[in-house]
C-alpha cells in the first residue's frame, strides 16, 4: 500500500491543546507509505468528513488513518465515510491520540512524540490490512419470552402485534405472575383482575402467541437470530387437550396444602389451578402432595373426570424450537424468609410480608378481602408497616433500594383503612421515594384522607405480647422511643431475583449483578439489552421495578426484537479468527481457549474450524495457537509485530 | 484440659460466687482453669474507643501475660472482661500499625504482642469443649420445674464482631439452662441493656430498667433470672430493694449466675454457690423446687 492518507484531528483543544498537530502532520507527511497528511479542527464534523471523502477521491488513496479519539467513539463514523468515498471500510484505521495521549499527558514534546508513534503503528497495521466485508447470517423471526408475568405478557403482545411469532414460556400452570396476586395497584387503585386478565386473555387468543405453561427452559444453543431452545414440559398429569377446566376434580381432591398463590396464607388442593381467571385454566397435579402419586391410594380426581383427562402415567417431555431472539422477564421474589431475628419473621404468624397482605386485601384471597390476621382470624385494629426490611441494609442483607415498597406500603395501608375504617395504620419509614407520575399525590392522599400515620425511624424489635405484638421503634423526628401494641405487622421485605434466575443465567451464559439481577448492556443507553447479542431484558428480572416501569421496559425490549426482525439478514463483524489449513496441525488448543465455543476440530481432517458468526474476535485463539495457523483477520501476527517494532523504535 | 483463665477484678470481690461456682463446676466437667499469675484490670469501658490507643494498653498487656505462659487462648467469666479483651485483640489483629504503636508503649515487656491469643468466654468453653450432650450426662440433680429467664445484657452480643452468638436471637444461655433441666422462659428483654454503669450516676434509670426487665420476665412466667455478667447481676439483684420502694406491687425474684445453677445441677455442695453474696434470697425458691433441702438466709 503506497497511497495512505493520515488525517489528524484537533478535537478542539482536547488534542491540539497538548499535541503539536502541525509538527505531527509534518512528521507524518514524510513517513514511508504516507502520501498525504493533514489536520483539521473536528474530523468527525460534517466538513471534516466531507474533506476526508474529497481527499480520498482526489488523491486516489488506498487506505486512511484518522488520528483522533478512541475507535469506540468514531471508528464506525469514519468507516462509513470512507465507504461513501468508494474505499473498503476496513481500510480505515484510527490512532487514538486523545484518550491514550493528550488526555493523560501534560508535556507537549512528549505527547507529540507519542502521538506520532501511535499514528505510525496504525499506518504499519493498515499497510497489511485486507479489504473485508461483513458476514451475512440467516435470521429466525420468532421470539421466545421467558416468564409470563406482566412484563413477559406485554413483550409477547407487542412482538406478536408486529406480526412475528412468540413463544411465551411460564413455569407455573398459568401466566399472570405476581401481579395476579395483588389486591389493587397504585396509584389508581384498579385491580389486576380488571387490568391484567384482559391482557392474559389477549395473549392466549393471539394467533401469533403460543403459551408454553408449566414448562421450563432446559437448554439453549446457537446465537442471535439462530437460537435453538430445548423446553421441558413438566408432567402435569392432566391431559390439556381433554380437560375442559370444569374443576370437579379440584372439588373432589381430599388433600389440602398451603397455597403458594395465597403466599401460604390460604390452602389449595393437590390438583389445582392458580386462580379463577388463570390462563390456561387447566389444573395440574402437585406430585409431592398427591395421595395417588405418593402412596398409590385415592385417585378421586380420575374417578370424577368423565373426560378421562387425568393421566397419572404422564411423563415430562421435551420440545425443541428455533427462535431468533430471547426476552428474559423472569421477575422477582421477596427475600428469603430466613428469620430476621429482631422482627420475629417466620416465628410469629402475624408478622407478614408485602405479598401476604396483598392476599389478605384481595377479594379473591383466602379471607375474601376481609382483613383477618393469620393467627386467629381476628380483624387487626392496629397494624404496623415497616419499610426497607432487608433493602438498604448493606450490613446485613441488600444495599439496594427495592423501589416499589414505599408505594405499595401506602397503598396497603390505605386499603387496610378502607377495609377496617376504625383501625389505625402506622408506617415506619426511612424516607419516602415516590418518584412516579401521581405517586407523591397518592402518598399525600393516604396520609391526609385515610389518616395513615407516618413515623420516620426504624423498628428495633418486634415480639409477642399476649395475643398481640409489641413493636419497638424510634421516631427520629420527635426523638422519641416508640412502643406500639400491634395486632399485625407487615414487613416490606426486599425484592430479589426470582428463584431459579441464577440457574437460568448459567444456562443462557448471561451476566448478572452480584445479587443475581440480569445485567443490561449499558445502564443508561442500552437498558433493555443484555451484553450478549439476541438477549433482551424486561421487568424485575433486571432490577426491582413497579408495574408501569416493567410494562414500559417490556415494550422497549419488544421494539428491540422487532427492529432485529425487520431485517432480512443479520450482519456480523468480519474481524474474526481464521485458520490457515495448510499450517494447522489439529492440536486443539484454540478449541480449549475459545470462551464462545466458536471453534471445533473437523472430525475428519482434524483441522480447526471457526464458526465465524459466533466468533467475537477476541483473539485468544491466535495467541494460543503454537503454529501460527490461527490468525485474526486484520490483526495478524505479522501486523502486530510490525506495530510493536514501530512503537518500540526497534 | 487446661485453659488459661483471666478472672478480672469483680470475680475476686463481689462476684466471688461466680468464680467459685464456675471453678468447681468445670473441675467436674474435666476443664481446669489456670489463673494467669500476673494480671491487671481489663481496662473496662475505656478501651471501647478504637481511636484512643492508650486505653487498649491494659487489655493488650493481659494478652501478653497469656503469651508469657505459652498459652494460645484465654478464657474469661466476666462479660465485661470478655468484651474488652476481645475488642482490643480484634483491633490490634486487624491493624498492624496500631499493634506496633501499642508494643512501643510497652517497651519494658519482654514479650511483644502479635495478636495471636484467642479470647474466649466460659459459655464458649461449655459449648465447644464440653458440649451439650456431655453436660447433660454429668447432671446429677436436674433442676426440674425451675422456670428461669436467661438474661444476656449487651456485652456478650455487642458489637456484632465480638458476639458469642446471633446478636438478635441468641440461644447459648438457653442451651446451658436446658441441659441443666431448667424450664427456659423466653421474654423480649433478654438482650436489652441493664443500664450498666449508670448505676453509679443515674440510679433512677437503672431502677427503672431493672423493674422493666424483671417484670417482663415474671409476666412470662419466670421465677428467677440467669445472668453471666457481674454488672448485670449487680443491677438486677442489688437494685431490687429500690425497685420495690419505687414500684408498688413489684415482687422480688432471685438472680443467679448461670454457673451457680450449673453447680447445683452437677450435684455440688451448695457452699460453692456462695449465696451469701446474693441480695435477693434464692433459698426459698430452691427449697420450694426441692433443689436444696435446708434453708438459710
Amino acid at each position: 500500500m503506497r497511497r495512505i492518507g493520515v488525517f489528524i484531528c484537533h478535537c478542539g483543544l482536547n488534542i491540539a491543546g497538548v499535541v503539536d498537530v502541525e509538527k505531527l502532520t509534518d512528521e507524518m507527511k514524510t513517513y514511508p507509505g504516507v502520501s498525504y497528511a493533514t489536520n483539521y479542527i473536528y474530523m468527525c464534523s460534517d466538513p471534516g468528513q466531507d474533506m476526508l471523502k474529497e481527499v480520498i477521491k482526489e488523491k486516489n488513496l488506498e487506505g486512511v488513518v484518522v488520528a483522533a479519539c478512541s475507535p469506540t467513539m468514531h471508528e464506525l463514523t469514519f468507516r462509513n465515510t470512507v465507504a461513501q468515498a468508494g474505499l473498503n471500510p476496513y481500510l480505515c484505521e484510527m490512532a487514538n491520540i486523545r484518550e491514550q495521549c493528550s488526555w493523560v499527558h501534560k508535556d507537549r514534546g512528549v505527547a507529540t512524540k507519542k502521538a506520532a508513534l501511535s499514528t505510525k503503528t496504525m499506518v504499519e497495521k493498515l499497510k497489511l490490512n485486507r479489504p473485508l466485508s461483513p458476514l451475512t447470517l440467516p435470521l429466525t423471526k420468532r421470539a421466545l419470552v421467558i416468564g409470563g408475568g406482566i412484563a413477559g405478557i406485554q413483550a409477547a403482545l407487542d412482538i406478536a402485534d408486529s406480526g412475528y411469532e412468540v413463544l411465551l414460556l411460564e413455569r407455573k400452570q398459568s401466566i399472570g405472575g405476581h401481579m395476579a396476586q395483588l389486591s389493587e395497584t397504585f396509584p389508581t387503585l384498579d385491580c389486576p383482575q380488571c387490568i391484567e386478565t384482559p391482557k392474559m386473555v389477549q395473549a392466549s387468543q393471539h394467533p401469533k402467541i403460543k403459551i408454553l405453561a408449566y414448562s421450563e427452559l432446559e437448554d439453549v444453543s446457537g446465537y442471535v437470530g439462530n437460537f435453538k431452545v430445548k423446553i421441558k414440559k413438566k408432567a402435569s398429569f392432566v391431559d390439556p387437550d381433554k380437560c375442559t377446566g370444569c374443576g370437579q376434580c379440584i372439588e373432589k381432591c381430599p388433600v389440602k396444602v398451603p397455597s403458594e398463590f395465597h403466599a401460604l396464607l390460604g390452602q389449595r388442593k393437590a390438583i389445582y389451578t392458580l386462580f379463577p381467571q388463570a390462563v390456561p385454566n387447566k389444573p395440574v397435579i402437585d406430585k409431592e402432595n398427591c395421595l395417588y402419586l405418593t402412596k398409590g391410594k385415592c385417585g378421586a380426581c380420575a374417578k370424577i373426570c368423565s373426560l378421562e383427562a387425568i393421566d397419572f402415567d404422564q411423563k415430562e417431555s421435551f420440545v425443541e424450537e428455533d427462535v431468533g431472539a430471547i426476552i428474559i422477564a423472569t421477575g422477582y421474589d421477596l427475600m428469603d424468609k430466613a428469620r430476621i431475628g429482631e422482627y420475629g419473621y417466620g416465628q410469629y404468624e402475624d408478622v407478614i410480608d408485602g405479598l401476604q397482605i396483598e392476599r389478605l386485601l384481595a377479594p379473591t384471597g383466602p379471607t375474601e378481602g376481609e382483613v383477618r390476621r393469620p393467627s386467629d382470624g381476628k380483624i387487626p385494629k392496629e397494624v404496623v408497616f415497616v419499610q426497607c426490611v432487608g433493602s438498604r441494609d448493606p450490613e446485613h442483607h441488600y444495599p439496594y433500594c427495592s423501589k416499589v415498597c414505599c408505594m405499595y406500603t401506602i397503598k396497603q395501608a390505605m386499603l387496610y383503612k378502607h377495609a377496617v375504617p376504625d383501625g389505625q395504620a402506622y408506617v415506619f419509614y426511612m424516607d419516602t421515594r415516590c418518584d412516579g407520575k401521581g405517586y407523591e399525590e397518592f402518598l399525600q392522599r393516604g396520609i391526609e384522607e385515610d389518616g395513615v400515620l407516618y413515623l420516620r425511624g426504624r423498628v428495633s424489635r418486634i415480639f409477642k405480647d399476649g395475643d398481640g405484638l409489641k413493636v419497638w421503634g424510634a421516631d427520629t423526628l420527635t426523638r422519641r422511643k416508640i412502643e406500639i401494641s400491634a395486632d399485625m405487622v407487615v414487613l416490606a421485605t426486599a425484592m430479589v431475583p426470582s428463584e431459579g434466575a441464577k440457574e437460568l443465567a448459567g444456562k443462557l451464559r448471561l451476566a448478572t449483578d452480584e445479587y443475581g439481577f440480569f445485567s443490561e448492556a449499558h445502564p443508561k443507553l442500552r437498558p433493555v439489552e443484555s451484553l450478549t447479542a439476541g438477549y433482551f431484558l424486561a421487568g424485575a428480572a433486571q432490577a426491582p421495578r413497579d408495574i408501569p416501569e416493567a410494562v414500559a421496559q417490556a415494550s422497549a425490549a419488544a421494539s428491540k426484537v422487532v427492529a432485529l426482525f425487520s431485517k432480512d439478514n443479520l450482519y456480523h463483524e468480519p474481524i474474526v479468527a481464521s485458520v490457515d489449513e495448510e499450517i494447522c496441525r489439529g492440536c486443539g488448543q484454540c478449541v480449549e481457549t475459545c470462551a464462545y465455543e466458536a471453534i471445533e476440530l473437523d472430525p475428519r481432517t482434524k483441522i480447526a474450524r471457526v464458526n465465524e458468526v459466533i466468533c467475537e474476535g477476541c483473539g485468544a485463539c491466535s495467541v494460543a495457537c503454537p503454529s501460527g495457523a490461527m490468525q485474526q483477520r486484520n490483526f495478524t501476527r505479522r501486523q502486530i509485530l510490525e506495530m510493536v517494532e514501530v512503537a518500540t523504535g526497534t | 484440659m487446661k485453659i488459661s483463665y483471666f478472672p478480672g477484678c469483680t470475680l475476686k470481690t463481689t462476684a466471688k460466687n461466680f468464680e467459685d461456682s464456675t471453678l468447681a463446676s468445670l473441675k467436674v466437667l474435666g476443664v481446669d482453669l489456670v489463673e494467669l499469675p500476673r494480671w491487671n484490670c481489663c481496662g473496662t469501658v475505656y478501651s471501647l474507643a478504637t481511636d484512643d490507643l492508650m486505653h487498649h494498653l491494659a487489655p493488650v498487656r493481659d494478652l501478653i501475660r497469656v503469651k508469657e505462659e505459652g498459652a494460645k487462648r484465654v478464657v474469661t467469666l466476666c462479660s465485661m472482661c470478655y468484651n474488652t479483651l476481645k475488642q482490643a485483640n480484634d483491633l490490634v489483629k486487624a491493624d498492624p500499625e496500631k499493634l506496633e504503636k501499642i508494643n512501643q508503649f510497652m517497651y519494658r515487656e519482654e514479650v511483644k504482642y502479635d495478636g495471636s491469643v484467642q479470647v474466649s468466654h466460659l459459655l464458649e468453653v461449655l459449648r465447644d469443649e464440653v458440649g451439650w450432650e456431655a453436660l447433660k450426662k454429668k447432671v446429677t440433680r436436674p433442676l426440674k420445674g425451675l422456670r428461669i429467664a436467661p438474661y444476656y445484657g449487651c456485652l456478650l452480643l455487642r458489637p456484632t464482631g465480638v458476639a458469642l452468638d446471633d446478636p438478635e436471637e441468641p440461644t447459648l444461655l438457653e442451651k446451658v439452662l436446658e441441659a441443666l433441666g431448667v424450664e427456659v422462659v423466653d421474654y423480649p428483654y433478654k438482650t436489652e441493656c441493664c443500664g450498666s454503669y449508670h448505676t453509679i450516676t443515674n440510679v433512677g434509670l437503672v431502677i427503672e430498667r431493672t423493674y422493666t426487665i424483671l417484670t417482663s420476665a415474671s409476666q412470662h412466667g419466670a421465677e428467677a433470672i440467669a445472668v453471666s455478667c457481674p454488672l448485670c447481676d449487680f443491677n438486677l439483684d442489688s437494685r431490687q430493694k429500690e425497685v420495690e420502694d419505687k414500684f408498688s406491687g413489684f415482687e422480688k425474684i432471685p438472680v443467679f449466675y448461670f454457673s451457680q445453677l450449673l453447680s447445683l445441677a452437677l450435684g455440688l455442695d451448695v457452699e460453692t454457690c456462695r449465696f451469701d453474696l446474693s441480695f435477693v434470697d434464692p433459698y426459698a425458691l430452691l427449697q420450694a423446687k426441692s433443689v436444696i433441702s435446708e434453708g438459710r438466709s
